[in-house]
Protein backbone atom coordinates (compact mmCIF):
# COMPACT_ATOMS: atom_id res chain seq x y z
CA UNK A 1 0.00 0.00 0.00
CA UNK A 2 2.81 2.19 0.15
CA UNK A 3 4.00 1.88 -3.29
CA UNK A 4 3.71 5.20 -5.18
CA UNK A 5 1.22 5.86 -8.40
CA UNK A 6 3.08 4.91 -11.32
CA UNK A 7 4.05 7.60 -14.09
CA UNK A 8 0.61 8.64 -16.27
CA UNK A 9 1.27 8.38 -19.98
CA UNK A 10 -0.13 11.50 -21.56
CA UNK A 11 -0.91 11.82 -25.54
CA UNK A 12 -1.28 15.26 -26.52
CA UNK A 13 -0.35 16.94 -30.05
CA UNK A 14 3.30 19.33 -29.55
CA UNK A 15 1.59 21.85 -31.64
CA UNK A 16 -1.87 23.14 -33.03
CA UNK A 17 -2.87 25.84 -35.25
CA UNK A 18 -5.27 28.70 -33.50
CA UNK A 19 -8.81 27.58 -32.87
CA UNK A 20 -8.03 23.80 -33.67
CA UNK A 21 -9.51 21.21 -31.27
CA UNK A 22 -7.10 18.77 -30.13
CA UNK A 23 -7.72 15.10 -28.60
CA UNK A 24 -5.74 14.34 -25.05
CA UNK A 25 -5.53 10.52 -24.25
CA UNK A 26 -4.49 9.72 -20.49
CA UNK A 27 -3.86 6.56 -18.94
CA UNK A 28 -2.27 5.91 -15.36
CA UNK A 29 -1.34 2.16 -14.39
CA UNK A 30 -3.27 1.43 -11.59
CA UNK A 31 -5.27 -2.05 -10.54
CA UNK A 32 -8.55 0.05 -9.45
CA UNK A 33 -8.96 -2.43 -6.37
CA UNK A 34 -12.70 -1.98 -5.54
CA UNK A 35 -12.13 -4.30 -2.11
CA UNK A 36 -14.90 -5.46 -2.94
CA UNK A 37 -13.21 -8.76 -4.97
CA UNK A 38 -11.88 -12.42 -2.89
CA UNK A 39 -8.99 -14.21 -3.57
CA UNK A 40 -9.27 -17.70 -1.92
CA UNK A 41 -11.69 -16.29 0.80
CA UNK A 42 -9.77 -13.00 2.25
CA UNK A 43 -11.16 -9.33 0.65
CA UNK A 44 -8.17 -8.21 -1.30
CA UNK A 45 -7.84 -4.70 0.07
CA UNK A 46 -8.97 -1.79 -1.66
CA UNK A 47 -6.77 0.48 -3.70
CA UNK A 48 -8.43 3.34 -5.64
CA UNK A 49 -7.74 6.32 -7.49
CA UNK A 50 -10.53 9.08 -6.95
CA UNK A 51 -9.79 12.06 -9.29
CA UNK A 52 -8.03 13.27 -12.29
CA UNK A 53 -7.81 17.09 -12.56
CA UNK A 54 -6.58 18.59 -15.61
CA UNK A 55 -5.83 21.91 -16.18
CA UNK A 56 -4.47 24.35 -18.87
CA UNK A 57 -2.52 27.37 -17.88
CA UNK A 58 -3.72 26.96 -14.35
CA UNK A 59 -7.52 26.75 -15.02
CA UNK A 60 -9.28 23.56 -14.60
CA UNK A 61 -10.61 22.24 -18.13
CA UNK A 62 -11.93 18.83 -16.77
CA UNK A 63 -12.19 16.87 -13.32
CA UNK A 64 -12.94 13.14 -13.46
CA UNK A 65 -14.22 11.87 -10.31
CA UNK A 66 -13.87 8.27 -10.64
CA UNK A 67 -15.32 5.31 -8.74
CA UNK A 68 -16.00 1.27 -8.65
CA UNK A 69 -16.93 0.95 -11.95
CA UNK A 70 -14.30 2.40 -13.40
CA UNK A 71 -11.80 -0.08 -15.18
CA UNK A 72 -8.47 -0.73 -14.13
CA UNK A 73 -5.44 1.14 -15.66
CA UNK A 74 -8.25 4.64 -16.02
CA UNK A 75 -8.06 5.69 -19.44
CA UNK A 76 -9.46 9.08 -20.06
CA UNK A 77 -9.72 10.82 -24.02
CA UNK A 78 -11.41 14.47 -24.40
CA UNK A 79 -11.00 17.07 -26.66
CA UNK A 80 -9.57 20.72 -26.36
CA UNK A 81 -9.98 24.02 -28.29
CA UNK A 82 -6.10 25.71 -28.78
CA UNK A 83 -6.20 29.31 -28.88
CA UNK A 84 -3.08 30.30 -27.80
CA UNK A 85 -0.06 27.92 -26.46
CA UNK A 86 -0.42 26.37 -23.53
CA UNK A 87 0.69 24.42 -20.50
CA UNK A 88 -1.46 21.24 -19.52
CA UNK A 89 -1.13 19.52 -15.72
CA UNK A 90 -2.73 16.52 -15.33
CA UNK A 91 -2.82 15.57 -11.84
CA UNK A 92 -4.28 11.89 -10.31
CA UNK A 93 -5.10 11.14 -6.99
CA UNK A 94 -5.89 8.25 -5.07
CA UNK A 95 -8.13 7.28 -1.63
CA UNK A 96 -5.19 7.33 0.25
CA UNK A 97 -3.73 10.98 -0.63
CA UNK A 98 -0.97 9.82 -3.36
CA UNK A 99 -0.64 11.61 -6.10
CA UNK A 100 0.99 11.38 -9.76
CA UNK A 101 1.39 14.32 -11.75
CA UNK A 102 2.19 14.78 -15.86
CA UNK A 103 2.65 17.91 -17.73
CA UNK A 104 2.52 18.81 -21.27
CA UNK A 105 2.57 21.76 -23.54
CA UNK A 106 1.25 22.87 -26.66
CA UNK A 107 2.81 25.31 -29.15
CA UNK A 108 0.04 27.54 -31.06
CA UNK A 109 1.33 29.09 -33.86
CA UNK B 1 -21.15 -36.19 1.00
CA UNK B 2 -17.73 -35.31 0.05
CA UNK B 3 -17.42 -31.73 -0.69
CA UNK B 4 -14.62 -30.78 -2.84
CA UNK B 5 -12.43 -27.69 -2.67
CA UNK B 6 -13.47 -25.98 -5.81
CA UNK B 7 -16.86 -26.67 -4.23
CA UNK B 8 -16.00 -24.72 -0.91
CA UNK B 9 -14.20 -21.55 -3.23
CA UNK B 10 -17.24 -21.41 -5.35
CA UNK B 11 -19.65 -21.22 -2.20
CA UNK B 12 -17.54 -18.75 -0.89
CA UNK B 13 -17.39 -16.27 -3.07
CA UNK B 14 -21.64 -16.72 -4.35
CA UNK B 15 -22.88 -14.26 -1.82
CA UNK B 16 -20.16 -11.64 -3.25
CA UNK B 17 -20.92 -12.65 -7.00
CA UNK B 18 -24.85 -11.77 -6.28
CA UNK B 19 -24.50 -8.81 -4.46
CA UNK B 20 -25.40 -6.71 -7.63
CA UNK B 21 -26.49 -3.17 -6.64
CA UNK B 22 -30.00 -2.47 -6.05
CA UNK B 23 -32.76 -0.40 -7.44
CA UNK B 24 -32.74 1.82 -4.62
CA UNK B 25 -29.07 2.19 -4.14
CA UNK B 26 -29.33 3.17 -8.25
CA UNK B 27 -31.66 6.08 -7.42
CA UNK B 28 -30.01 7.26 -4.60
CA UNK B 29 -26.67 7.53 -6.45
CA UNK B 30 -28.69 9.42 -9.04
CA UNK B 31 -30.31 11.75 -6.66
CA UNK B 32 -26.38 13.00 -4.89
CA UNK B 33 -25.70 13.66 -8.49
CA UNK B 34 -28.01 15.63 -9.50
CA UNK B 35 -30.39 16.21 -6.79
CA UNK B 36 -34.16 17.05 -7.49
CA UNK B 37 -33.92 18.08 -10.85
CA UNK B 38 -36.33 16.49 -13.47
CA UNK B 39 -34.55 14.71 -15.76
CA UNK B 40 -35.80 14.51 -19.66
CA UNK B 41 -34.48 11.92 -22.47
CA UNK B 42 -32.72 12.42 -25.18
CA UNK B 43 -29.91 14.55 -26.46
CA UNK B 44 -26.57 12.10 -25.55
CA UNK B 45 -25.36 10.21 -27.89
CA UNK B 46 -23.94 7.06 -25.71
CA UNK B 47 -21.57 4.75 -27.30
CA UNK B 48 -20.81 0.95 -26.18
CA UNK B 49 -20.23 -2.29 -27.72
CA UNK B 50 -23.85 -4.37 -27.47
CA UNK B 51 -21.38 -7.24 -26.84
CA UNK B 52 -18.80 -6.99 -24.25
CA UNK B 53 -16.84 -9.78 -24.70
CA UNK B 54 -14.07 -8.33 -21.66
CA UNK B 55 -16.46 -7.22 -18.81
CA UNK B 56 -13.04 -5.63 -17.25
CA UNK B 57 -12.54 -3.30 -20.02
CA UNK B 58 -15.61 -1.97 -22.00
CA UNK B 59 -15.32 1.09 -24.20
CA UNK B 60 -17.82 4.27 -23.37
CA UNK B 61 -18.02 7.22 -25.22
CA UNK B 62 -20.45 9.76 -24.68
CA UNK B 63 -21.28 12.65 -26.94
CA UNK B 64 -23.86 15.47 -25.16
CA UNK B 65 -25.21 18.14 -27.35
CA UNK B 66 -23.94 20.98 -25.94
CA UNK B 67 -22.35 24.52 -27.45
CA UNK B 68 -19.44 24.40 -24.51
CA UNK B 69 -20.05 28.44 -24.03
CA UNK B 70 -19.10 29.97 -20.79
CA UNK B 71 -23.49 31.05 -21.46
CA UNK B 72 -24.51 27.55 -22.26
CA UNK B 73 -22.92 24.55 -21.58
CA UNK B 74 -22.98 21.02 -20.02
CA UNK B 75 -21.50 20.92 -16.85
CA UNK B 76 -21.36 17.21 -16.22
CA UNK B 77 -21.79 14.10 -17.10
CA UNK B 78 -22.50 11.02 -14.65
CA UNK B 79 -22.12 7.41 -15.92
CA UNK B 80 -24.02 4.26 -13.97
CA UNK B 81 -24.27 0.86 -13.75
CA UNK B 82 -27.28 -0.96 -12.53
CA UNK B 83 -26.16 -4.35 -12.36
CA UNK B 84 -22.91 -4.01 -10.60
CA UNK B 85 -22.20 -4.46 -6.97
CA UNK B 86 -22.28 -0.52 -6.56
CA UNK B 87 -23.70 2.02 -9.35
CA UNK B 88 -20.84 4.63 -9.74
CA UNK B 89 -19.16 4.50 -12.19
CA UNK B 90 -17.81 8.10 -12.99
CA UNK B 91 -18.83 11.77 -13.12
CA UNK B 92 -16.67 14.37 -15.00
CA UNK B 93 -16.87 17.58 -14.28
CA UNK B 94 -16.64 19.56 -17.33
CA UNK B 95 -16.26 23.21 -18.45
CA UNK B 96 -16.52 25.75 -21.31
CA UNK B 97 -12.57 24.97 -22.14
CA UNK B 98 -13.54 21.59 -23.82
CA UNK B 99 -14.09 21.57 -27.19
CA UNK B 100 -17.05 19.88 -26.92
CA UNK B 101 -19.07 17.97 -24.28
CA UNK B 102 -17.47 14.27 -25.13
CA UNK B 103 -15.70 11.86 -22.80
CA UNK B 104 -14.26 8.58 -23.83
CA UNK B 105 -13.12 5.89 -21.06
CA UNK B 106 -12.73 2.16 -20.10
CA UNK B 107 -16.00 1.22 -17.51
CA UNK B 108 -16.19 -2.18 -15.86
CA UNK B 109 -19.32 -4.20 -15.69
CA UNK B 110 -19.95 -7.53 -13.42
CA UNK B 111 -22.94 -8.71 -15.88
CA UNK B 112 -25.31 -7.95 -18.62
CA UNK B 113 -26.62 -4.50 -17.70
CA UNK B 114 -28.45 -1.17 -18.43
CA UNK B 115 -25.77 1.83 -18.42
CA UNK B 116 -27.28 4.95 -17.45
CA UNK B 117 -25.58 8.43 -18.40
CA UNK B 118 -27.12 11.77 -16.93
CA UNK B 119 -25.66 15.52 -18.68
CA UNK B 120 -26.05 18.24 -16.38
CA UNK B 121 -26.23 21.78 -18.21
CA UNK B 122 -25.13 25.10 -16.93
CA UNK B 123 -29.15 26.02 -16.82
CA UNK B 124 -30.16 23.41 -14.43
CA UNK B 125 -31.17 20.96 -17.17
CA UNK B 126 -30.65 17.26 -16.48
CA UNK B 127 -30.66 14.59 -19.44
CA UNK B 128 -30.38 11.02 -19.72
CA UNK B 129 -29.29 8.30 -22.06
CA UNK B 130 -29.29 4.33 -21.28
CA UNK B 131 -27.77 1.52 -23.55
CA UNK B 132 -28.18 -1.95 -22.72
CA UNK B 133 -24.83 -4.61 -22.67
CA UNK B 134 -24.64 -8.26 -22.66
CA UNK B 135 -21.35 -9.29 -20.98
CA UNK B 136 -19.46 -12.35 -21.44
CA UNK B 137 -16.93 -12.18 -18.93
CA UNK B 138 -18.21 -9.93 -15.73
CA UNK B 139 -15.26 -7.75 -14.47
CA UNK B 140 -15.83 -6.78 -11.15
CA UNK B 141 -15.83 -9.69 -8.97
CA UNK B 142 -13.47 -11.71 -11.17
Amino acid sequence: MTRPLSAPRIRIPRSARPGEVIEIRTLIEHPMETGLRHDGGAAIPRDMLNRLLVRMNGETVLAVDVRNGTAANPYHVFFVRMERTSSFEFTWTDEAGRIARAEARVTVA
Amino acid sequence: MRTSRRAVLALAVLPAAAAAATEEALNVAIREAVGDAAIEDGGIVLSVPTIAENGGQVPLTVLVDSPMTAADHATAIHVFATRNPTPGVASFRLTPWLARAEVQTRIRLAEDQRIVVLAQFSDGRVRRATAELRVTTGGCLS
